[in-house]
């Protein structure tokens, strides 16, 4: 996993609630064996025009949002299924935060297994942070992970919370699998026990 | 200290391995469950890595998600599904996993099998890379969808790293009307608490309403925990989920079936347990279900009408009922039993039990499908079809003009060629009516079995009460 350290980037103003897994990446695009190559068909309903043109309303196809490595969005982002394949094409197509009023369980540990940093604030300043995102190019904003801060395009800074564990990961890469496995003892402790207590 | 705790609560703390000073526990798992479109990124994972599964003995494969549900004699034609199901057999059998594949009477949906084979249990932790896992909540077994990282997790480890839920405990009382089924129920209750009213919570299921249902309603309940946004729901085990599991090919046996029911009878909520939300409801109160939008929690009743977005005050709600009501192509005001539909789908692991293939079928019994609808019936199991057939339920609904098909999630997901077109519209006893869900462009509703019945059978949404 990649490190996540500090970002700067124009952040994309995505103002709709309960983005489900569907839009971000629908399901016939889970046919894959591979973890890549997934960016180019993130919220294909919302970027494509059934002929596969670019529907030009649509934030990441406008030119000051092309590169946009943060999204501003609306509550309970993330909501549906359990597939990684939508962390993976968020991160495919360049996106490394998400910043939401809230965000569906699953999806925010998908999400972090792979490096992407979810960032909860409250209604008020995702609101505030959506509308300097109207302003398109000039929407750069700066993510401090360490400091858990993040400046807004007029230099305001939002302080944010972050589960100390999860940080750890993100701003080391950790593999959370090679960190489990230095446990392997307690687990086997826990499973002689278990097959004592409950041999079925 | 003499703490009371709820039925989460203990088997939370019953699998704890190590605990870390923020709280973050490892806990360990004794079920998981693994299918073909979220597991081929974690065995090439572990194959990287030189890792082996850790319990191969705790771990069952099945083909579910792509499978054709037409004629399975040949090979599948689309490319891309065969790949998925060919790595899966691959993988299981250079890993040492059980797998039900394709032509195995025993395949079916995940969420479908486990509970069949007796794989799922009480007191277990269960989990699979899929959202509806969450189903097997309806044996008091703590289980919840993870993604494909997390998979790998479990495979090399047999454990999650995972932070507890809080408590949340839905109860209905009261005896459910004439007419009504577990999925108008869970229906209600998600319309009662929005998509996100669960968020962060395991949902314990409570009430006479509740304790009432079979097996087979239990889980169409929990199944349906995770659209209210809860990782997991849960029913305390009693009588009704022991006489369900007694000699399931995978069920504990002899001595040890006795030891695992007296432990079984402990997994409750201790009286005066404190839940951190609750929320109740009257079934009597409960009237047959039907979606309007694209969230499950967009839902009124049969006899209500598409709402109406000038009458939404938040900004946000309003937008997303206007976007809602456009893709469906549905105007405020319109009756929703004056909805026509092209097509009805009986199926997914929400509803393709034998209960629910029972209960369309007695709907369906001596009438015909409308003209110009396509009617589906796609078993969950082989098994559940095997079983319908001998009961004669696949005649009644071939004769009626249904198609009778093999087991898979199916239309559910249109994965496999079972797809709405662009702008068709389906009653659907699936779980998901997302923009696309179905197949681009098409437009479900979600109901339960006899709703989709009686559906297929008028070509519009339909009181199945008005059928009789
Ligand atoms: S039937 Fe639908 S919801 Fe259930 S496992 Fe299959 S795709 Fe998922």
């Amino acid at each position: 996993m990649e490190k996540f350290d500090k970002l700067t980037s124009v952040a994309a103003p995505l103002p709709l609630i309960n983005v489900d897994t569907d839009m971000i990446i629908p399901a016939r695009f889970l046919k894959t064996i591979k973890r890549t190559g997934l960016g180019a068909d993130l919220f294909s309903t919302l970027r494509f025009n059934e002929d596969g043109t670019d529907r030009e309303n649509f934030v990441l196809n406008k030119p000051a949002y092309k590169d946009a490595e943060i999204l501003i969005a609306g509550e309970n982002f993330g909501c549906g299924s359990s597939r990684e394949h939508a962390p993976w094409a968020l991160l495919d197509y360049g996106i490394k935060c998400i910043i939401a009023p809230s965000f569906a369980d699953i999806f925010y540990n998908n999400s972090s297994k792979n490096g992407i940093l979810l960032i909860q604030l409250p209604q008020e300043e995702v609101d505030k942070l959506m509308e300097d995102a109207e302003r398109g190019a000039n929407s750069t904003i700066s993510i401090d992970l360490e400091a858990q801060e993040i400046t807004g395009p007029d230099g305001g800074v939002i302080k944010f919370d972050v589960d100390a564990f999860k940080k750890n990961c993100l701003l080391n890469g950790l593999d959370d699998i090679g960190l489990t496995l230095q446990k392997v003892d307690k687990i086997k402790e826990f499973e002689a026990r278990k097959k004592i207590a409950q041999p079925w | 200290m003499n703490e009371t705790t709820t039925l989460y609560d203990k088997i939370w703390n019953s699998h704890i391995v190590d605990k870390q000073e923020d709280g973050t526990c490892l806990i360990y798992i004794d079920r998981h469950l693994v299918h073909e479109v979220t597991s081929p990124q974690a065995f090439a994972g572990l194959r990287k890595d030189g890792r082996s599964v850790h319990r191969t003995d705790l771990t069952l494969a099945v083909a579910d998600h792509n499978v054709p549900t037409t004629n399975r004699s040949g090979v599948i034609k689309d490319k891309e599904s065969r790949i998925q199901i060919e790595a899966l057999e691959k993988n299981c059998s250079d890993f040492g996993v059980e797998l039900y594949s394709m032509n195995d009477i025993r395949q079916g949906i995940c969420h479908v099998v486990g509970p069949e084979q007796g794989f799922t249990l009480p007191g277990t932790t269960l989990v699979c890379g899929d959202s509806h896992t969450a189903t097997h909540g309806a044996f008091g077994s703590m289980s919840f969808g993870i993604g494909t990282s997390e998979v790998e997790h479990v495979l090399a480890t047999q454990t999650l790293i995972l932070q507890k839920c809080r408590n949340m405990r839905v109860t209905v009382n009261g005896n459910l009307p004439r007419g009504i089924t577990a999925k108008d129920l869970i229906l209600a209750v998600i319309g009662k608490i929005g998509t996100a009213g669960g968020t962060g919570a395991a949902i314990e299921f409570s009430g006479d309403a509740f304790k009432s249902l079979t097996m087979e309603g239990r889980m169409t309940v929990c199944n349906m925990t995770i659209e209210a946004g809860a990782r997991v729901g849960l029913f305390a085990p009693d009588e009704t989920t022991f006489e369900y599991l007694k000699g399931r090919p995978k069920s504990p046996k002899g001595g040890a079936w006795e030891l695992a029911v007296n432990y079984w009878q402990t997994l409750k909520t201790d009286p005066g347990a404190k839940f951190d939300e609750e929320v109740a409801m009257d079934a009597s109160e409960i009237s047959p279900q039907v979606t309007w939008g694209t969230s499950p929690e967009d839902v009124t009743t049969i006899d209500g009408q598409v709402p109406n977005p000038a009458d939404i005050e938040d900004e946000n709600r309003r937008n997303k009922m206007e976007r809602s009501l456009e893709y469906m192509g549905l105007e405020a005001g319109t009756l929703m039993k004056d909805i026509k539909i092209n097509t009805a789908f009986i199926g997914s692991c929400t509803n393709s039990r034998i209960e629910d293939i029972r209960a369309a079928a007695d709907v369906v019994k001596g009438r015909k499908v409308a003209n110009g609808v396509q009617a589906l019936v796609v078993p969950g199991s082989g098994l559940i079809k095997e079983l319908a057939e001998q009961e004669g339920l696949d005649q009644i609904f071939v004769e009626a003009g249904f198609e009778w098909r093999e087991a898979g999630c199916s239309m559910c997901l249109a994965m496999n060629a079972d797809k709405l077109k662009p702008g068709a519209r389906a009653a659907s006893t699936s779980n998901r009516n997302f923009e696309g869900r179905q197949g681009p462009g098409g437009r479900t509703h979600l109901v339960s079995p006899a709703m989709a019945a009686a559906a297929a059978i008028t070509g519009h949404l339909t009181d199945v009460r008005d059928l009789d």
